[in-house]
């Protein structure tokens, strides 16, 4: 039987960068964690530190491995290899009914024969805890996600966000230490999503769980998390918050994951003091970047630069701390808001740019087949060696 | 305007034509042989063809007379006789069925488990005996379950007893023919529901913290009820009025419904009589399927 969470470990959400105090303990660890299906190796001895309070993602596409990751924590699957610890204890041999750990199931997994109080109550039951408490805690939870007028309602008769909502208050009501959700936003429609990601952001700051996530959708992963995982046949490839996978992606797979990116060709001509300049190929543009790390002379690498970090102009910029190319519009579209130009470059390569329509103009500013310069600040390239 | 060539009109009356044609199948096959019965069970036995008075009396003196009596159904209610066959039999069916369900839920979740290719294999294993002629198969526990039988021989060989068991001809012998043979129209309405199963709903119950016992009783078999109905259903209704397994099994003295409803009809000639105790036998069946279909009804709301 799962002891009942104290209010002591109830602590806010997670503030600030726990996961650079090196004081802080890790909630969850992951150690050396594998799982083999026969011969096919769903997870790859991978290592992982979660904080309390967290809301950490792991993403990647499907059949990472992800999915199997979390089936882990949730106890339905036995790690072939390696030990999962939540908060000091190891869990690894503990079957799922004994885990301080819950689950919202990407189906949902409602029980249809119950009504929503039944369902809800259902986990508490099964804990032994006394009626009255039981009473108070569904009713709280009811109200946490506003489904108090369908309490007496079987699942069958609501609707799919409304059926979430019964299996995250389901999972809640027992007041977990660490909350798992599969794909939470998948089954959603736009407009739901949005509304549902923002509930999820405010319940888990409210109670103060750890929630760890599960998707393969990008723009879930980076409104959501504190700390996204990206994780690729699996194992992890890149850590960090949203910004630091989005703006430092350590390669091209994890650029390329988030968001779209320019990719150029490069060779190194010189390498020192953190600052790269490199020659573009086909068009010999010398471009800086920041860099740490080796990286020999002669080396070929790729630079990478996200399109809303480019500049477009019919005149010639200024060179100061910019690379500057040149190309022809080719394509553009306009979304109101923004636009999207993409330009063939000297070298024949077409480069996307993303621009902000910051002016107030019923023309557009720049027409197809219009000669361009583009260019953009040397610390937005990045450096990719893979 | 040329009917043919309106389409609304054609696919209301095809549309119609498939909702009739079960209707008038039941009507036809069900309820005009029934109410024929009904009406018989109205009447008086006579040594004539057919054996019973008419209900209607077209040449008497004033005009046209109803002849209907309830003789029948109060002869019935009277003579212990027909009590006692019911009992018997709603008892035997009871018992029957539930001793199908303990058997077929276990074999049924089995297969509804199984990896995909397997669960086919084993479900023709579960029809495979239909591909022998019921009577067949009934004799075939006559050789096993008699005084020479292979199970008698078996026991002494073994030393276990000294003298045969009387095991044909008993109530046993009856459990015996009726469990064996209706077993699979358990399984196969309890395999149709347990195979949609959402595994998730298992896994979710184990994650809100109950042990698989739990996990059984709290979903698996509330989510089965429809399969177990079906099941019960198609196996307590056709055990009710079993004829053959009694007959071929059983003690000679063992009188169940069916029985009774053959001797009336064939060995006393009272058609009227055997006509009365087939609609109380509907009955005794219809009243608890509309009571389930009640309650299934009002358990989705």
């Amino acid at each position: 039987m799962t002891e009942p969470t104290g209010e002591s470990t109830q602590t806010a959400a997670c503030t600030g960068t726990p996961w650079e105090d090196s004081d802080t303990r890790p909630f969850i660890e992951l150690r050396g964690l594998s799982k083999q299906f026969g011969v096919f190796t769903a997870v790859n001895n991978v290592d992982l530190e979660i904080y309390q309070g967290e809301l950490f993602t792991i993403l990647g596409g499907s059949g990472c491995g992800k999915s199997t990751l979390l089936r882990m924590l949730a106890g339905f699957e036995r790690p072939s290899a390696g030990r999962i610890l939540i908060d000091g204890v190891d869990v690894s041999d503990m079957p799922a009914y004994d885990r301080p750990v819950n689950m919202m199931f990407q189906s949902y997994a409602v029980f249809p024969h119950m009504s929503v109080e039944q369902n809800i109550a259902y986990g508490l039951k099964k804990e032994g805890v006394a009626r009255s408490e039981i009473e108070s805690r569904v009713s709280e939870m009811l109200d946490l996600v506003q489904l108090k007028t369908l309490a007496r309602y079987k699942p069958g008769k609501l609707s799919g966000g409304q059926q979430q909502r019964v299996a995250l208050a389901r999972a809640l009501v027992k007041r977990p230490k660490v909350l798992l959700l599969d794909e939470p936003l998948a089954a959603l429609d736009k407009k739901l999503r949005e509304q549902t990601q923002f509930e999820l952001m405010n319940i888990q700051d409210k109670l103060g769980t750890t929630f760890v996530v599960v998707t393969h959708d990008q723009e879930e992963a980076m409104t959501l998390a504190t700390r996204i995982a990206v994780m690729r046949t699996g194992e992890f490839v890149q850590i960090g918050t949203p910004s630091e996978v989005y703006e430092y992606p350590c390669n091209h797979y994890v650029a390329d994951f988030f968001g779209n990116i320019n990719i150029f060709e490069a060779t190194v001509v010189n390498a020192r003091d953190g600052i790269v300049t490199a020659e573009l190929e086909g068009t010999g543009t010398l471009v800086e970047a920041n860099h740490e790390g080796p990286l020999a002379r002669g080396q070929k690498i790729r630079i990478g630069v996200r399109p809303e970090k480019l500049l477009i102009n019919r005149d010639e910029p200024g060179t100061a701390g910019h690379t500057v190319t040149r190309g022809v519009v080719e394509d553009l579209a306009y979304y109101g808001n923004r636009s999207i130009y993409r330009v063939r470059s000297g070298s024949g390569r077409v480069i996307e740019v993303s621009t902000q329509n910051y002016q107030r103009s019923a023309k557009l500013l720049l027409e197809w087949d219009d000669e361009v310069y583009l260019s953009w600040d040397s610390s937005c390239s990045v450096v990719l060696t893979e | 305007m040329n009917p043919g060539s309106n389409p609304g009109k054609r696919d209301r009356l095809w549309r119609s034509s498939v909702i009739g044609l079960p209707y008038a199948w039941l009507l036809l096959f069900f309820l005009a042989p029934f109410a024929i019965v009904f009406k018989i069970s109205f009447a008086d036995p006579i040594m004539a063809q057919p054996p019973f008075t008419p209900l209607i009396d077209w040449g008497a003196e004033s005009g046209r007379r109803l002849l209907a009596t309830l003789d029948n159904y109060r002869f019935l209610l009277e003579d212990k006789l027909y009590w006692l066959s019911y009992l018997k039999s709603i008892k035997i069916a009871a018992i029957s069925t539930f001793l199908c369900l303990l058997l077929g839920f276990p074999m049924a979740y089995a297969i509804a488990r199984m990896p995909q290719p397997w669960r086919n294999l084993l479900l023709l294993l579960v029809v495979l005996p239909f591909w022998t002629s019921f009577l067949l198969r009934v004799y075939a526990w006559i050789v096993m379950l008699g005084k020479q039988g292979l199970i008698n021989q078996l026991l002494i060989q073994l030393g276990i007893i000294d003298a045969p068991l009387q095991m044909l001809y008993t109530d046993g012998a009856i459990y015996v023919g009726i469990v064996y043979t209706y077993v699979p129209f358990m399984i196969l309405p309890l395999y149709a529901t347990l195979e949609k199963l959402d595994l998730d709903l298992h896994e979710a119950a184990a994650d809100l913290g109950a042990r698989p016992s739990q996990v059984f009783r709290d979903i698996t078999v509330p989510m089965a009820i429809p399969g177990i109905i079906a099941g019960c259903l198609l196996v307590f209704i056709p055990a009710l009025g079993e004829f053959v397994i009694p007959a071929l099994l059983g003690a000679m003295d063992s009188l169940m419904i069916g029985r009774t409803l053959y001797d009336e009809f064939f060995i006393n000639q009272d058609w009227p009589l055997a006509s009365a105790v087939a609609v109380v036998m509907l009955f005794i069946l219809v009243v608890p399927i509309m009571l389930f279909q009640r309650l299934q009804q009002e358990s989705q709301v």
